[in-house]
């Protein structure tokens, strides 16, 4: 779809007065009909839960911390592979019997692995709840890793990579991460490579699983018919068997490389992908909340953005144009895509880069401004449409140390930035320079070196706190 | 928000999971409500309290289906067109009004249909529908922000299907499916007719075919069906009734008598993969009961890990990373019902072709078993219960199921249907349907000719 361009003056005036009415509102989102509770189980295995009992089921969600970013330098894809087998046998169940006995009983759980952590997801109704969670433990307690299941899984992921790699998007991305990233876990793809992945062997797995899978770093969330007390008893029949403390290896602190430099890769498609990007902010520095209101201004995802504006609206360049802020465990970053045909690439990278200067340089406009603030206050709540995605938002407010009662203060948070905090974070954000990756049969646009002097030293300094979300 | 992007027919098939499921026969499913206007606008009421929070969905009776032969994409385009602006709100002010509250909005185009939604706060459901409302005969267009707008679709269309040789195959197989009805063509459109669209040919289109007589509202959330009544009433209930929309009849399949076999070649294809498609009933045009036993064949054969041609070509032989099936009833004419595998290094496609038809031929022949049939129903049977916790997608459902023909009490007693369907019905679903006479298999193939040959 689509749509937006700019406000003609009638417009804008109508909308200045609508946009007033809805503020008192927007400052107690939809949010307010959601209550959060801390869960301590007897055990002491803590959980944020929202009781809803209009519907018959549960969803849960969970994360430990350590995910591809615990993958051996020069064998990636360890973390991703374990964790998909997870589901595929565990206890006294191999792969058919787990999976059919959950497919009977309509219990979805799945995993997953993104670079920081392991995440889960359960969803149940209500009737069969027990099992459900006993399922969860099985997988997480005793996985079997069953050499069928291990070896058909690996086939899945080698036969995925193989189309990867010859996949634009993909290959942007993965050129993208590896330029600036040399040197440390966030340079390798999450799931490895054709290279790495026919020398995983089930030790590894067992190893990573046995590493990560602990009851420390374990950040869950509750939503739906289920009261406090019964989440207390499941999460130590759940979690209780873990161990105490995951054994991590360190991860170095780390800013993005290559800032400067346009990365070529040629391929055979008519459209070329372009993957653009430099260093974010950290998600509990205090400059955050004004780097995510330049962000949305610049290209985060709304229909009025500016890059969006430029690229798509005004001159029909792509179809999608657009950038977010990443904050992980080790680095943020500020990362944005498009794709456009070969003679229009070049002048879509040049309009990207423009664009970013001039926010750098004037910062956003008042008008703009008023209205980031009012569309990221409301979006937030309108956000949380299913209980998994609300459990799965109250997992990153964990993860993101953000406190329980951080949706009541997030519209202040915001309210707080002002507009000279917008411009003088819009300049630290949008000046260091961008990472361009570029993949197909672009027209006179050709791979460059950076401006050394633009890159900063590959690792942050130490004492840099960490942030977390992938 | 992710991104902004249009829908197109993947939201048909992503809901073709669960097809007009959503249950009153379960404990805590909503009262659905559904009324006429005096102008012919239907409206279907969804409530669910749990937040202060409405989605707005405006569906209108048109697809790509509905195209002149020779304009294929005309549907798609101007829903891109549909955010232009009007007399009254121009240049994407409503767009901008949701953005400025945080709201979500986006469009989708499918063969049969093309919506419209917002998901907002509740009190801004009235000016949600005093836009669309508007917009409804509306729109005003100039070349300025037509030309542009057509530059987005070429490159949408570069980005779905010329950047993907599985798309290619798709998009050729569908040709190939379908010798007459226009399902043939695809929903973005041919890329040579898209270049030729105009502002001229969309107003026309749009003049055809957008009227309230001719949609579907729905509106599912935090509001009741007097508030929803009263609302309409005072908005859409304003644009007059369109005395000249036609019933759909489209030209419709002779009966097919070939197998048919498609190949696509790319060097870019590093995975080999087959797949087919049998031309199979739409809930709507299927016999009472049939649909539903389609629904189940076609989990019980290939959805997930658990069902027939994952365990025996994944699991058991070992000769394929993956294989499947796929059923989609919510269209007006006739669908296709799809399996698809990819082989494993060392299986050939069409040792892998054979393999499939033999599982096939073993459930022809011998049918499903008694728990396979009950595991299929649980699940497919629970879907409809989640589907109550995603507002949008209870929306979708029965916006998709009334613009394809279905009515409310359909879906709401689909459940008690699929409860209902035996394993015979399956085993006869499954032997009139899966006949390859109505079939066309596709091939992905590696381009091996060297590259300069090929420009």
């Amino acid at each position: 779809m689509n749509a937006s361009a700019f406000l003609r003056n009638k417009g804008a005036r109508a909308l200045t007065a609508l946009v007033a009415g809805i503020g008192l509102w927007l400052a107690a989102p939809a949010a307010q009909a959601m209550t959060i509770e801390r869960v301590v189980s007897p055990g002491g295995i803590e959980a944020w839960l929202v009781r809803d009992s209009a519907l018959p089921l549960i969803a849960m969600e969970f994360a430990v911390l350590g995910g591809a970013d615990q993958d051996p330098l020069g064998k990636p894809g360890v973390a991703n592979m374990a964790t998909s087998l997870l589901d595929e046998g565990a206890g006294p169940f191999d792969a058919a019997a787990f999976q059919g006995r959950l497919e009977s009983k309509a219990i979805e759980l799945s995993f997953r692995s993104g670079r920081d952590y392991l995440r889960g997801t359960l969803r149940t109704l209500k009737e069969n709840r027990d099992e459900a969670f006993d399922f969860l433990r099985l997988a997480l307690t005793e996985p079997r890793f069953d050499a069928a299941a291990v070896e058909r899984t690996r086939a899945q992921i080698m036969s995925r990579l193989q189309r990867d790699a010859v996949s634009p998007n993909d290959i942007a991305s993965r050129t993208w991460w590896a330029t600036a990233f040399p040197d440390h876990p966030y340079g390798q793809p999450v799931n490895g490579t054709v290279e790495s992945l026919p020398g995983i062997t089930i030790d590894d797995l067992k190893s990573y699983t046995r590493r990560v899978l602990a009851r420390d770093g374990l950040k869950i969330a509750v939503v739906g018919d289920i009261d406090a007390a019964t989440v207390g008893i499941l999460l130590d029949r759940t979690f209780g068997a873990l161990p105490a403390k995951a054994k991590l290896q360190p991860v170095a602190y780390a800013v993005p490389q290559g800032l400067g430099r346009r990365i070529v890769t040629p391929l055979d498609v008519p459209q070329s992908v372009v993957n653009f990007g430099g260093p974010g902010i950290a998600r509990d520095d205090r400059d955050f909340m004004a780097a995510y209101i330049i962000n949305h201004i610049l290209g985060g995802g709304s229909f009025s953005s500016r890059l969006y504006r430029e690229v798509r609206e005004k001159r029909g360049l792509a179809y999608g144009v657009s950038d977010s802020l990443i904050w992980l465990n080790y680095a943020s970053l500020l990362l944005g895509s498009t794709a456009t045909r070969a003679d229009a690439t070049g002048q879509t990278i040049d309009i990207i880069e423009q664009e970013i200067r001039r926010l750098a340089a004037e910062g956003p406009t008042e008008e703009e401004f008023a209205k980031a603030k009012t569309y990221l206050k409301g979006s937030f709540a309108l956000g949380l449409d299913t209980s998994n995605r609300i459990a799965s938002q109250l997992v990153q407010m964990q993860l993101d140390k953000l406190g329980i009662d951080y949706i009541e203060r997030r519209p202040a948070l915001i309210d707080a930035v002002t507009l000279d905090d917008a411009r003088r974070v819009a300049k630290r954000l949008l000046d260091p320079g961008l990472l361009v990756t570029v993949v197909g049969r672009p027209e006179g646009v050709s791979s460059t070196q950076s401006g050394v002097a633009a890159s900063p030293s590959p690792v942050a300094k130490p004492g840099q706190s960490p942030a977390s979300r992938e | 928000m992710l991104k902004p992007l249009t829908t197109l027919a993947a939201l048909a098939i992503v809901a073709s999971a669960l097809v007009g499921a959503v249950a009153t026969a379960i404990a805590g499913a909503p009262q659905i409500t559904h009324f006429t206007l005096s102008n012919g606008l239907e409206v279907v009421v969804i409530p669910d309290h749990r937040a202060p929070v409405v989605t707005h969905m405006l569906w209108y009776k048109v697809g790509s289906a509905d195209e002149t032969p020779g304009k294929s994409g005309l549907a798609h385009f101007l829903e891109h067109l549909m955010f232009k602006g009007t007399e009254k709100n121009p240049s994407g002010r409503f767009s901008q009004v949701v953005a400025t509250i945080g709201g979500q909005e986006n469009a989708f185009t499918s063969a049969d249909y093309t919506g419209y939604f917002q998901r907002v706060p509740r009190d801004k459901l009235k000016a949600m529908m005093e836009f669309e409302a508007d917009r409804m005969t509306g729109l005003e267009l100039t070349d300025d922000v037509v030309r542009p707008e057509l530059n987005v679709v070429l490159e949408e269309q570069n980005m779905r299907v010329a950047n993907n040789p599985a798309a290619r195959l798709g998009e050729q197989m569908d040709a190939a499916l379908y010798l007459n009805h226009p399902y043939g063509r695809p929903v973005i459109g041919w890329r040579h007719e898209i270049e030729q669209l105009n502002r001229e040919g969309a107003l026309e289109f749009y003049r055809r075919f957008y009227a309230p007589n001719n949609a579907i509202l729905v509106v599912a959330g935090d509001v009741t069906a007097d508030e929803v009544r009263t609302m309409a009433e005072e908005t859409y209930g304003k644009v007059p009734r369109f005395a000249e929309i036609k019933p759909r009849l489209r030209p419709q399949e002779p009966a097919q008598q070939a197998a048919r076999t498609v190949t696509l070649a790319d060097p870019r294809v590093t995975q080999p993969s087959v797949s087919r498609y049998y031309l199979a009933p739409s809930s709507l045009k299927a016999r009472p009961g049939e649909s539903e036993a389609i629904d189940v064949l076609a989990h019980i054969l290939g959805r997930g890990s658990n069902s027939r041609l994952y365990q025996k070509l994944v699991v058991d032989k070992n000769i394929a990373v993956n294989a499947g099936a796929s059923y989609d009833g919510t269209t007006v004419d006739n669908t296709r019902f799809g399996v698809y595998g990819t082989p494993k290094p060392g299986t050939t496609l069409p040792q892998l072709e054979q393999a499939i038809d033999v599982v096939i031929d073993d459930l022809i022949e011998h049918g499903v078993t008694a728990e396979e049939l009950e595991r299929a129903k649980s699940r497919m049977i629970a879907d409809s219960v989640y589907a109550n916790d995603n507002q949008r997608m209870m929306a979708q459902w029965y916006g998709a199921s009334l613009a394809t023909g279905a009515t409310v009490d359909e879906v709401r007693t689909w459940p008690d249907r699929i409860r209902l369907v035996t394993a015979e019905a399956v085993r006869d679903a499954a032997r009139r349907w899966l006949d390859k006479q109505r079939s066309v298999t596709g091939y992905l193939v590696k381009d091996t000719r060297p590259e300069e040959k090929r420009s």
